[in-house]
């Protein structure tokens, strides 16, 4: 290598470092009047479509907030801005971008990522720097368990997942005179620990009632039939039927109950819109029951969005498709945050998390309420049935737009 | 315990689980066809095998996708998987054939993530499905349900060995296929271009496997991971038929969709997969013996 060259290489290296410096204190100066929220979501990977929609739900409730004049503390006001990476749906990945989004981007609060798994692998690097954490995206139970004190979610955590089919079940036997202790149930959940998280709820339940468990299958994660497990529903004639296994789960479902025609009075499943039940089955959908963090028909409301029905425009608008729940927790996630600095007035995290500790507020999402362990208890799930290639709510009671159709009848007359 | 009762008091239910175990059976049998090709021929344990399975799935999904039949894509998904699985030949299975067989199995390992993840780049990880428009029929009073596409499925893979057997013993290449595979190094002393051979014999196998991807769209979900499972059934199935023996890879097939479905119907689902490995380890202790006894007899 020539001198020559050596000094231009050098004199190159000096303005592109110099160049970046510039940009890296503009950045800084900028963060004056701007709150910088970091999240590590899934966008390419197993969870890349799931990722996408948090990312999607966070990123419409930072431009609506900034739209509408920002965040206002102490008579100031300031705009939001979020810095996302891409965790590759792994967790060793998204604790390391979390550690990067704290240390190197100087980040204070954190959105959670998509899954438990993520937000499980994150939850200990944000308490380990005291950096405040919402998320709505990790239901699972045993996240709340740990002592984690920055933690909090605002979704229903996933024992109450079915619960709801469980009660409902039982409720449809008393109307017509049959004893709930009498019903039996099918189980099958994916050996995951989301899905068996809901398992535990549905077994609480069934006992609770007397009901008799019949099946209870534990599907392996690379399991890709159903069948010597719906041979056995097919054989025993439960009264209910419950599968969950993430959207794959939900799609070999409904397939594999149609195309071996087993008749089972209740099928209640999770995932159904991730999978697009409706759109792939079509009619063979009908009855099912599906459990739901969100409906765009809730009554909720608040001052950001408007009621459900109006968030779920605006996401219209934004990304040309109807907002899953997985979006609009995302969203009710930086609502959080953004109640939580009003009322802090201040942007210590310290202070920050005491505020997000005395959240009482409704979203359109629904009701949040921290209990001292970061979960969200004022909100309850909802159970769509699918009606006529429709999604309605049937339950929880005081939700409930449409009546449930009960018991399905069987395959020969549908 | 309460299962195997079941079994008793309703014998039509054990009936439906060989039925599904047969039809099951089929699928699996194909993609082994075409390990066993590859695997006698190249001396290669090709891993990337699910993955063709999983792209065969795609195009029947891009067939129903487009408004067509996706039966259309049983054929259509063996040519295209040619193409795939001779260019990947091209690319870089030539560079492997005839060294170490680990060289080769963590060279196809490395094309099974690559081909997973632009899979998932290029579908996304949404798991789907495509509706052939075929029925399922009941019998015995709505006891016994099939599937057609499953039946079809059967049908086909009887059909593939059918014409695998024919071509192998009859056409210029299958007799050109047969002699790379007894001594590939005495093949080309005759003549015979043996790079070609097995530039064919991988992009026959990927059209195997692509056909029996169309299948599984119709019969089960599609989605950018599920190949490992056909790969490792594949395999099995192999090591349990041995080599070049095409009825073995039937029967074998057909006995482990058979025994996998019992085994979920009595263990429970979460020891489908287990069992199959026990009885994997069971017959290969129960071969190594009786190869043994053999070899003391010969000496």
């Amino acid at each position: 290598m020539s001198t020559q060259f050596k000094v231009i290489l050098v004199a190159v290296i000096a303005v592109i470092a110099a160049a970046t410096a510039y940009v890296y204190l503009q950045k800084d100066a900028e963060n004056g009047d701007t709150i910088v929220l970091g999240a590590a979501v899934s966008l390419t990977g197993k969870y890349s479509t799931n990722g996408k929609h948090t990312q999607n739900g966070y990123n419409l409730a930072a431009s609506r907030i900034n739209e509408r004049g920002g965040v206002k503390i102490g008579g100031k006001s300031y705009k939001l801005k979020i810095i996302f990476y891409d965790d590759e749906s792994t967790p060793a990945r998204g604790a390391q971008l979390a550690e990067r989004l704290i240390k190197q981007d100087g980040v204070k609060y954190l959105l959670g990522p998509y899954s438990s798994g993520l937000t499980k692998a994150i939850a200990p690097v944000t308490e380990k720097y005291k950096v405040p954490m919402v998320e709505g995206n990790g239901a699972s139970k045993s996240l709340f368990t740990q002592g984690y004190k920055y933690l909090f979610a605002v979704l229903s955590t996933t024992e109450f997942y079915l619960k709801e089919a469980i009660n409902l079940a039982a409720e449809q036997a008393k109307n017509t005179g049959r004893d709930p202790k009498t019903l039996t149930v099918a189980m099958a959940f994916e050996n995951d620990p989301f899905s068996q998280d809901i398992r535990a709820g549905v077994m609480e339940d069934a006992k609770r009632n007397g009901m008799k468990i019949v099946i209870d299958d534990k599907l392996p994660p690379e399991l890709n039939d159903m069948a010597a497990t719906l041979a056995k529903v097919k054989a025993l004639k439960p009264d209910v039927l419950v599968v969950s296994g993430h959207a794959k789960g939900a799609a070999l479902a409904v397939r594999q109950v149609a195309d071996m025609k087993v008749d089972v009075p209740m099928l209640a499943i999770t995932h159904c819109d991730s999978a697009k039940v409706i759109e792939k089955f079509k009619d063979k959908a009908n009855y099912t029951l599906c459990a739901s963090q969100w409906d765009r028909g809730l009554s909720y409301r608040d001052g950001w969005f408007g009621t459900a029905e109006e968030y779920a425009q605006a996401y219209e608008k934004a990304f040309n498709e109807s907002p899953p729940y997985q979006a609009a927790e995302s969203t009710a996630a930086v609502l959080t945050f953004v109640d939580a600095f009003q009322r802090a007035g201040s942007l210590d995290p310290e202070k920050v998390r005491a505020a997000l500790t005395g959240t009482n507020m409704q979203t359109f999402y629904g009701n949040i309420k921290f209990d001292s362990t970061g979960k969200n208890i004022a909100k309850p799930m909802v159970l769509y049935q699918i009606q006529d290639q429709k999604y309605k709510v049937v339950a929880p009671t005081k939700w409930a737009t449409s009546k449930l159709l009960h018991p399905t009848p069987g395959w020969d007359k549908r | 315990m309460d299962n195997l009762l079941i079994l008793f008091n309703q014998p039509v239910v054990s009936l439906q689980i060989i039925v599904d175990g047969v039809l099951v059976g089929a699928i699996l049998a194909i993609a082994a066809y075409g390990m066993a090709l590859v695997w006698g021929v190249m001396k290669i344990i090709n891993i990337v095998q699910g993955e063709f399975v999983m792209l065969g799935g795609y195009v029947a999904l891009a067939f129903a996708d487009a408004g067509l039949s996706p039966l259309w894509a049983v054929p259509a998904g063996a040519v295209i998987l040619f193409a795939v699985g001779w260019a990947l030949y091209r690319l870089v299975i030539f560079r492997v054939v005839d060294r170490d067989l680990f060289i080769s199995i963590l060279a196809t390992f490395g094309l099974s993530i690559l081909l997973q993840q632009l899979a998932n780049q290029v579908f996304t990880a949404d798991v789907r499905t495509a509706e052939s428009g075929l029925v399922s029929r009941s019998f015995l009073d709505g006891k016994i349900v099939i599937a057609e596409v499953k039946v079809l499925a059967f049908v086909f893979a009887g059909l593939v060995g059918i014409a695998l057997w024919a071509f192998l013993k009859h056409s210029r290449l299958g007799q050109a296929i047969r002699a790379t595979a007894q001594n590939a190094r005495a093949a080309r002393i005759m003549g015979i271009n043996t790079d070609h051979v097995y530039a064919m014999t991988y992009g026959l196998n990927a059209a195997i496997c692509g056909a029996a991807g169309a299948l599984v769209a119709m019969t089960w979900v599609v989605h950018p991971y599920l190949g490992l499972p056909y790969t490792i059934r594949s395999f099995m199935i192999v090591v349990v038929a041995g080599l070049g023996n095409l009825p073995g890879v039937i029967v074998a097939a057909l006995g482990l969709g058979t025994a996998e479905n019992f085994a979920g119907f009595l263990l429970g689902a979460e020891y489908q997969i287990a069992f199959i490995f026990c009885l994997l380890v069971a017959i290969l202790v129960w071969r190594s013996r009786r190869l043994a006894r053999q070899r003391r007899y010969l000496k």
